[in-house]
């Protein structure tokens, strides 16, 4: 089986460093473009942005797989001009608001060097420095006479790096995902058909997705995701029970999030693969969060639907931190799952 | 062309609140009859005006929508010949005490209109705690001045309850009513329609004015649904500079209709609308909105395989209360920028509506 | 019926895990409908009747899944934390019990709150199933369970944990039961994952494409001790909803219930419902929209492990569905 090496790390990285804010996603969709170009059968961008690729199969009969991962990213939108390039902005996709202040950023196309400023501390009273610095206190400023405009959107500022078995990087949520399906294309089991759809705006509530399940009309679908890894001490030292998952013991295959139960025929499918291949993975402890799978599950008359997730430490922050090692198990598992597919995978009820 | 005036106040004057847009849909239907080609009810009720484009069929079409609906309140029980109520759509309890409305009672042998008001009740009737602070909705009291027993007769809980607020011209040609949220849009694109009448366009046009939006856009998705448009614009009022209102969410009044751009808006129709509205000089404002618009269009951009979508804004002052502001100009040149715009799609134009050019 | 209701509620089986509600529900509609099927999400749909003339493609649903809790990890020393699954009122857990759906028992209890004044929070209180390790607790992370309480008939009342929406699956059955003749093609859904946003609902509406639907739920009720102003009470009959959190009810379809009980002489009560929605919701919202309302059973405590109903609204609402759907519909 092909594995993740070098060329998928350099992807990766180019891929994490590129601008895509949630509805403005163009640099990324030109990257994967340009990447599955001559790989697939079929692709187009539809109406929302999405790009959606088609791998066909060996055989007429065999089940149409959908595996979504989402192209955007949480950023920032300048809202209004202050005047000498500095700008208010909002947040686009969850964020803390607590994690801006003194930040760098990259402004619109051109990826215009700015920063994310905060009242000095000497001018701040004890009391001041006790409360949260709300969004209408910061400002984005990229310097007098820089060409930005309003609409334009921002992202925090970080190269990628790989650190010994670490990756460190902005918008590993969801750029992982979005190469891991880039090789699956290139890689992709020839048992079923493979309807591939890179998503716009997940963070902005699954809206690309639920329009691609609407025009793939697939008969199962698989949500490659990344998924916040809170394995952090407690602070008291009792025991963590709100990891969510655990960085090291590989892909996190979802049971239930807020927005999806997973159709337990295909969670018991991928657990029996991950059991036979000996590749780890973890389940996702139930709970919040969501996933495009939130959109696609309800598309039409139902699509069975499963997530499958990198964990990544520091979601939605600058800098979010994934093992190699977890994005490769995670590679493998879905590959070896969806290489394993036969109709008989949906035969029973769920 | 008939005027616009008496018909906005029409408009404004008529009740159809969410679920309940029967009375202004007829008036609508009545001007936008001699106006459309086909025109008929979806089944949830918005309406559907068709005028049929010139560029041999199959033909692209564009729907405008505007949203009928107006919020209000509704009767949840009789207490003692006074009437408690929720309300139907966003309505903050704070700017009703005191105002006068319109209770559709339906409980007689036939429907009757009645006028009240809005009671706030003296604090030693009201739990203690509330002290001078506003009066939630739940306590406030709807008084029709009529009998106990007669109240009883006449009213069931259900029956709706409008603003009886008055259209009113200010100076600077600025109107003021109940509703104008969203019936200035409705205005918008009836003088879009009327616009088109003496021009020549090659797409088919869906005009649409549709149910409950305030209360989930419920209207949106279903008729984009089922008239499943290449394209989509959606007119709705926008939050003017005003007394409370200044900051980047806002645009000035009178200074015409704004685009809005954002994750709802497909680049290319935006910078296809602005293009036109540069070309023809009409005034208009930027409006940014980084997540949801907050319209119908939030509704229609994700219906079936998506549609691409866009918002005009009409600068509305006072949103939500019965007194909203608008300045005519700002619908004049909604709509015609509207017909300008449809008038000049070519029948290829979609292949114009791509991403990252 | 009331063995119905019982055999019904005594069920287990929360959002996204209703396969044992299914079969319980499947094995008394076999016999009654032309046509049963399965959809992806777990919809049981039952076909009755085909179209006439004078006839519609109508959808009723009535919710089988119920509110629970999910297993989210496993203490060393063998408690389970958890999280809910819908609308839970951690009031009501407090020295509760549940079942799991493997089975298993077990008891809630909570950490030292700082003030016992105050309802715990969800992430306060765990599961103990007698386990004394990790290693020999029964329960895995992603297992789901029921609140445990036994049917209580009270003669004129019922009371169990999920009558919400239970009840109206008893409903269903019976109208199904009754049912002589129907111009109508009717889809009776007894759908999934409601309490967790209509999801069921949603994939199964796109799927039947219903000319009117109407869903089956319960609703609250204005008429325990210093409770809410809300008009409905037990005993008063079926309630016709108007409007509740997430939809206006169709006015037609108001029209169409408020007519058909007073033919039938079936008293019946206004619903106007401040907290809450049903199916209703997405039926309404399906593909080019489709007029909708909903048929409520008044019923207390909702939500809690004590839901009670009056069996006179239940059998009154039998009588209501079935004479709704015997008959032509003109909206």
């Amino acid at each position: 089986m092909p594995t993740l090496g070098n060329t998928q790390l350099k992807l990766l990285e180019k891929l994490c460093n590129a601008m895509a804010v949630s509805g403005d996603e163009g640099e990324v969709r030109t990257i994967v473009l340009d990447e599955i170009k001559g790989v697939v059968d079929d692709v187009k961008v539809d109406a929302l942005g999405n790009v959606l690729a088609v791998k066909k199969g060996r055989s007429a009969g065999c089940l149409r797989v959908m595996l979504s991962a989402h192209m955007d990213e949480v950023g920032f939108m300048l809202v209004a001009e202050d005047g000498d390039g500095i700008f208010r902005f909002e947040m686009v996709g969850g964020m803390d608001v607590r994690q801006l202040v003194g930040k760098p950023v990259w402004v619109g196309k051109g990826h215009l060097p700015g920063v994310i400023g905060a009242r000095p501390i000497h001018l701040t009273t004890p009391e001041e420095r006790k409360k949260t610095i709300p969004l209408d206190a910061l400002r984005i400023d990229i310097g007098p006479g820089a060409k930005a405009k309003l609409g334009d959107r921002a992202v925090f500022a970080t190269r990628f790096q790989h650190n010994g078995p670490s990756l460190v990087a902005k918008a590993l949520d969801n750029r992982l995902g979005v190469t891991t399906l880039i090789e699956m294309l290139k890689n992709a089991p020839t048992n079923i058909e493979l309807l591939a759809a890179f998503t716009v705006q997940e963070e902005n509530g699954l809206r690309g997705a639920k329009v691609a399940a609407h025009a793939f009309d697939p008969d199962l679908a698989i949500a490659m995701d990344s998924t916040p890894a809170n394995d952090l001490p407690a602070w008291g030292g009792e025991e963590n029970v709100a990891y969510n998952t655990i960085l090291g013991l590989g892909p996190a295959i979802y049971v239930a999030d807020s927005s999806t139960f997973s159709d337990p025929r295909l969670v018991r499918h991928f657990l029996a693969v991950s059991e036979a291949e000996k590749i780890p993975c973890q389940l996702r402890q139930p709970g919040g969060g969501g996933t495009d799978a939130g959109a696609i599950h309800k598309g039409r008359a139902g699509i069975p639907s499963l997530s499958v997730s990198v964990p990544h430490r520091y979601s939605h922050t600058a800098a979010s931190i994934a093992r190699l090692d977890d994005w490769r198990h995670t590679y493998n598992l879905v590959h070896a799952a969806l290489s394993r597919i036969t109709p008989n995978l949906l035969a029973g009820e769920r | 062309m008939p005027e616009l005036l008496p018909f906005l106040k029409d408009l404004l004057s008529a009740p159809g609140l969410s679920g309940y847009e029967n009375p202004v849909a007829s008036i609508i239907e009545a001007r936008w009859k001699p106006l459309v080609h086909e025109l008929s009810r979806s089944n949830v009720g918005s309406l559907h005006g068709l005028r049929q484009g010139r560029a041999p069929a199959p033909r692209p079409s564009i729907m405008i929508a505007t949203h009928m609906d107006a919020i209000g309140l509704m009767v949840t029980g009789v207490i003692d010949g006074f009437l408690r109520v929720t309300s139907v759509g966003g309505v903050d309890a704070r700017v009703l005490p005191g105002q006068l409305v319109t209770v559709y009672a339906t409980g007689g042998t036939e429907p009757k209109s009645l006028s009240a008001v809005i009671a706030q009740p003296p604090a030693r009737l009201l739990p203690p705690g509330l002290g001078d602070g506003p009066v939630p909705m739940e306590y406030l009291l709807v008084d029709t001045g009529l009998p106990a027993r007669k109240v009883t007769d006449l009213v069931r809980t259900g029956d709706i309850v409008s603003y009886a607020s008055t259209p009113v011209e200010l100076a600077g040609e600025v109107i003021c009513g109940h509703t104008l949220d969203n019936r200035s849009s409705v205005a918008a694109l009836t003088i879009c329609l009327e616009e088109l009448q003496t021009r020549q366009h090659a797409w088919d046009v869906w005009a649409v004015a549709t149910v409950q939006e305030e209360t989930g856009l419920t209207g949106g998705y279903t008729s984009a649904y089922q008239l499943h448009p290449s394209l989509a614009i959606v007119v709705d009022v926008t939050f003017a500079k005003g007394p409370g209102a200044s900051d980047w969410q806002t645009s000035p009044m009178g200074k015409g209709p704004t685009l809005c751009m954002g994750p709802n808006i497909h680049p290319a129709l935006y910078e296809g609308i602005k293009q036109v509205a540069d070309r023809l000089e009409i005034p208009y404002g930027l409006e940014y909105a980084p997540r949801h618009t907050g319209t119908d269009a939030f509704a229609a951009q994700v219906v079936a395989e998506g549609i691409p979508s866009m918002v005009l804004g009409i600068p509305l002052r006072y949103m939500h209360t019965p007194v909203e502001l608008v300045a005519i100009k700002d619908i004049q040149r909604a709509g015609r920028l509207m017909a300008e715009f449809i008038a000049g799609l070519a029948p290829d134009y979609m292949d114009k509506i791509v991403w990252d050019k | 019926m009331k063995q119905l209701i019982q055999k019904l509620t005594e069920t287990f089986s929360p959002s996204g895990y209703e396969s044992a509600i299914r079969e319980v529900i499947r094995a008394e509609i076999e016999p009654l409908a032309d046509e049963i099927r399965v959809d992806a999400l777990g919809n049981l749909i039952a076909r009755k009747g085909t179209i006439s003339s004078t006839g519609r493609r109508i959808m009723l649903a009535a919710h089988m899944d119920e509110i629970g809790l999910i297993a989210t990890h496993i203490e060393e020393t063998g408690f389970i934390r958890f999280a809910g699954i819908g609308g839970i009122r951690p009031l009501a857990l407090t020295g509760g019990r549940v079942r799991f759906v493997s089975g298993v028992p077990g008891v809630i209890g909570t950490d030292r709150l700082p003030d016992l004044a105050t309802a715990p929070t969800l992430e306060q209180c765990y599961i103990d199933v007698g386990a004394t390790s990790r290693k020999d607790c029964p329960v895995k992370i992603g297992e789901v369970c029921g609140f445990e309480r036994p049917f209580l008939d009270m003669g004129k009342r019922l009371v169990a944990k999920s009558m919400d929406d239970r009840i109206a699956c008893a409903v269903m059955i019976e109208a199904l039961r009754d049912l002589k003749h129907t111009p109508h093609e009717l889809y009776f859904v007894f759908t999934t994952q409601e309490e967790v946003g209509v999801r069921g609902a949603t994939t199964s509406a796109f799927g039947i494409d219903p000319e009117i639907g109407l869903a089956v739920d319960v609703t609250g009720t204005g008429d325990t001790p210093r409770g809410s102003k809300m008009e409905v009470a037990l005993g008063k009959g079926p309630a016709v909803k108007v409007k509740d959190s997430g939809m206006l009810a169709d006015p037609r379809i108001v029209q169409w219930m408020e007519r058909t009980a007073e033919k039938a002489k079936i008293p019946c009560q206004r619903e106007i419902l401040e907290g809450g929605s049903t199916d209703a919701r997405a039926i309404q919202l399906t593909r080019g929209g489709v007029p909708a309302g909903c048929l409520s059973i008044p019923s207390r405590y909702i939500h809690t492990p004590s839901e009670m109903v009056d069996y006179d609204d239940v059998l009154q609402s039998v009588r209501l569905l079935t004479a709704l759907v015997s008959n032509p519909v003109k909206l």
